[in-house]
């Protein structure tokens, strides 16, 4: 079976990441990826992000994924 | 020479006195909260001739400091009973800097049905009568302002539901494109219109450059300030390019999001309002992404919005008007949020008041959620015209949940609760409760900390850390508050230890003293213990320190959270005041 050595998540991005990128899609990483290897993918520079969560919690660039993770990243950003 | 302006409703004099000794080292909000603990019995009618209007420019307002360009306005409010705060961008602190006002104080209030203009310039003023542009709105008076005394007037202006004394009335000045930023909360509009001033005009033509007692160090230390503000990424990209819209997305991905009046943390169409999509249709429409709400300032989050056909159609166009009336009441067009957004400057209505009690409008029956061209309608025809049904809707959230027996109205203090679910993000629950100002974001931006990750981090969904966390930031703001400088310094000045380092060094080199950080932590904490002191005597005391039950009674979704924080919890709030 496929899913024994992939994981599919769902990939959401936004602001500035999305140029040159995508808004939302889903993606198949090998078992045991983490955070930070999708952001590697991605070619985001760590520096850049602000916010990362999974299924809207916050989360560390060194967790493991899981299938059906939604993964947001967001630049540094704010407001009022 | 820096003077206290007073006008005398009742009288129709104006006054000019010195600065007293207790008020030279206070602007912003300490001074106007000081002059209103001082002047306002904290039992007055708002309405009445005991309350005062109180503006005052802040501490660094009228130098080239890079963001100064804030003013304060003060009084107690019609809306939450307490004290009040708000403060604008535009072209009024600079002005009134310039001309040297410390304060400027409207006092009393006038018998009969007539109605005044104040004009100020820098050897005082005069109380007029003023018939013209009653009854219209904002934009109108502008417009006459510019065409008998100049282009180059500054303007304080009043809008209809203002002139009605409605609780949802703001204050709208001037901005340097001839368009209008308010002193959005608590009503104030409601008190200006019950001493009957329409409008209020500076005249600064004559105004000289304001003395600097060390030029060269205030120099060096703005440069300096200037940098950190270019250099973080929150106030030298995120806020530039998509203004504070930016705030859907994040809000509805941490399920924080209020939608449908607060029944759910996260919004099905929120693409459809988000600060991405308002980017990209300013820029498809020739408008302006980044913009400037006052000069000097380099974080430049507001917009110019163009209409489909490319013709203005509103500016300042902020995260909580479209939150909302996007989200909130599940309005999903961008075009109908602008309109409205326009309407409500033009009017001079709260943006965030007037949206939120739209949502318990809608809740109660009276119009369908998602029915833009009907708050078109209410707007216009019911608010504008004062209408029985306006006046109940001019009254805010509070106001119209009572009328129509609802349940769910989201309010602390009487004043509507703003664009983020306290269930969610606990820090920002624990500031609406406190704070002396009723439900205000801006007053402990917990947020910052709890979801965007500046300032530290701490989680949203856990009660742990967030008094602490709310105290901190009140206090800091109130600081900042009275500076005269917009609280988006606060996203650099919580990461990078040279920007509040350089706010100082510039005060100290501008008057000639040597302020220590523990000074400016130090006026940030008695001006929230005076207001606190005037609340306490005002009526409202610590069991208002809280949020509607239904917070605690109904989970939302994505998380499934209620509010669960312990009442002795957020009661120690004021207690590490040394109450």
């Amino acid at each position: 079976m496929l899913s024994e050595g992939t994981v599919t998540i769902t990939v959401k991005l936004f602001a500035s990441f999305r140029r040159g990128r995508f808004r939302e899609a889903s993606r198949d990483y090998f078992a045991g990826a983490r955070i930070a290897d999708v952001v590697a993918d991605l070619r985001i520079d760590p520096k850049d992000i602000g916010m990362i969560f999974i299924d809207g919690k916050h989360a560390d660039p060194d967790r493991t994924l899981r299938a059906g993770d939604a993964l947001a990243l967001f630049p540094l950003l704010g407001g009022g | 020479m820096v003077k206290i302006i007073r006008v005398n409703m009742t009288d129709r004099t104006v006054r000019v006195e010195p600065v007293p000794e207790a008020w030279v080292g206070l602007g912003g909000r300490a001074l106007t909260s000081a002059i209103v603990a001082a002047e306002v019995p904290p039992t007055c009618h708002p309405l009445g001739p005991s309350n005062k209007l109180v503006f005052a420019p802040g501490l660094l307002s009228g130098t080239a400091a890079a963001n100064s360009g804030r003013c304060s306005a003060g009084a107690k409010s019609p809306l939450t009973g307490g004290i009040k705060e708000s403060n604008a961008g535009g072209t009024a602190a600079r002005q009134l800097a310039s001309l040297g006002i410390h304060a400027l104080i409207i006092e009393g209030k006038p018998n009969g049905e007539g109605w005044y203009r104040v004009r100020i310039d820098g050897n005082g003023g005069v109380v007029e009568e003023e018939t013209e542009t009653i009854g219209k709105g904002n934009f109108a008076v502008l417009e006459a302002a510019n065409r008998r005394w100049g282009e180059e007037i500054g303007v304080i202006t009043l809008g209809p539901p203002g002139e009605h004394m409605m609780a949802i009335a703001n204050i709208s000045t001037k901005d340097p494109d001839g368009k209008l930023r308010s002193f959005g909360r608590g009503g104030l509009g409601a008190v200006m219109g019950s001493k009957r001033v329409k409008f209020i005009t500076l005249d600064d033509s004559e105004a000289s450059n304001i003395p600097l007692v060390d030029r060269r160090a205030f120099l060096d230390a703005s440069q300096r300030f200037a940098k950190t503000l270019v250099d973080h990424p929150v106030s030298g990209q995120g806020l530039p390019i998509y203004g504070t819209a930016v705030l859907v997305n994040i809000l509805n991905e941490v399920g924080g999001l209020p939608t449908r009046n607060f029944t759910s943390g996260q919004y099905a169409d929120h693409d459809k309002i988000s600060g991405e999509t308002m980017h990209d249709t300013i820029v498809a429409r020739h408008g302006e992404p980044t913009h400037n709400c006052s000069l000097g300032c380099k974080i430049q989050c507001s917009q110019i919005y163009n209409d489909k056909d490319g013709k203005y159609l509103t500016s300042g166009f902020e995260y909580e008007t479209i939150w909302a009336l996007g989200a909130d009441c599940c309005i999903n067009n961008l075009d109908h949020i602008a309109e409205a957004d326009a309407v409500m400057d033009d009017l001079g209505v709260d943006s965030i008041e007037t949206s939120v009690m739209f949502g318990v409008a809608m809740e109660a029956g009276v119009l369908p959620f998602g029915d833009g061209e009907g708050v078109l309608r209410l707007l216009r025809e019911e608010i504008g015209k004062a209408t029985p049904l306006g006046r109940i809707l001019g009254g805010g959230t509070a106001a119209v949940g009572r009328a129509y027996g609802v349940t769910r109205v989201p309010v602390v203090k009487g004043q509507a609760i703003p664009a983020y679910d306290p269930r969610a993000v606990k820090g920002i629950g624990v500031t609406y409760a406190t704070t002396t100002m009723g439900a205000d974001h801006t007053a402990g931006y917990a947020v910052a900390t709890n979801v965007l990750n500046v300032g530290g981090k701490v989680d949203p969904l856990k009660n742990e850390g967030q008094v602490e966390l709310s105290r901190n930031l009140q206090i800091a703001t109130a600081a900042i508050d009275s500076t005269g400088l917009c609280l988006f310094i606060a996203f650099p000045a919580l990461d990078i230890p040279d920007c509040l380092a350089s706010v100082i060094d510039m005060i100290n080199a501008r008057y000639g003293i040597k302020l220590t950080g523990d000074d400016v932590v130090a006026l940030g904490k008695k001006t929230l213990k005076i207001e606190r002191a005037f609340n306490l005597a005002a009526g409202i005391g610590p069991e208002q320190d809280r949020l509607p039950e239904f917070f605690e009674l109904e989970k939302i979704a994505p998380h499934d959270v209620k509010w669960d924080m312990p009442t002795e919890e957020l009661q120690s709030f004021w207690k590490g005041f040394g109450d």
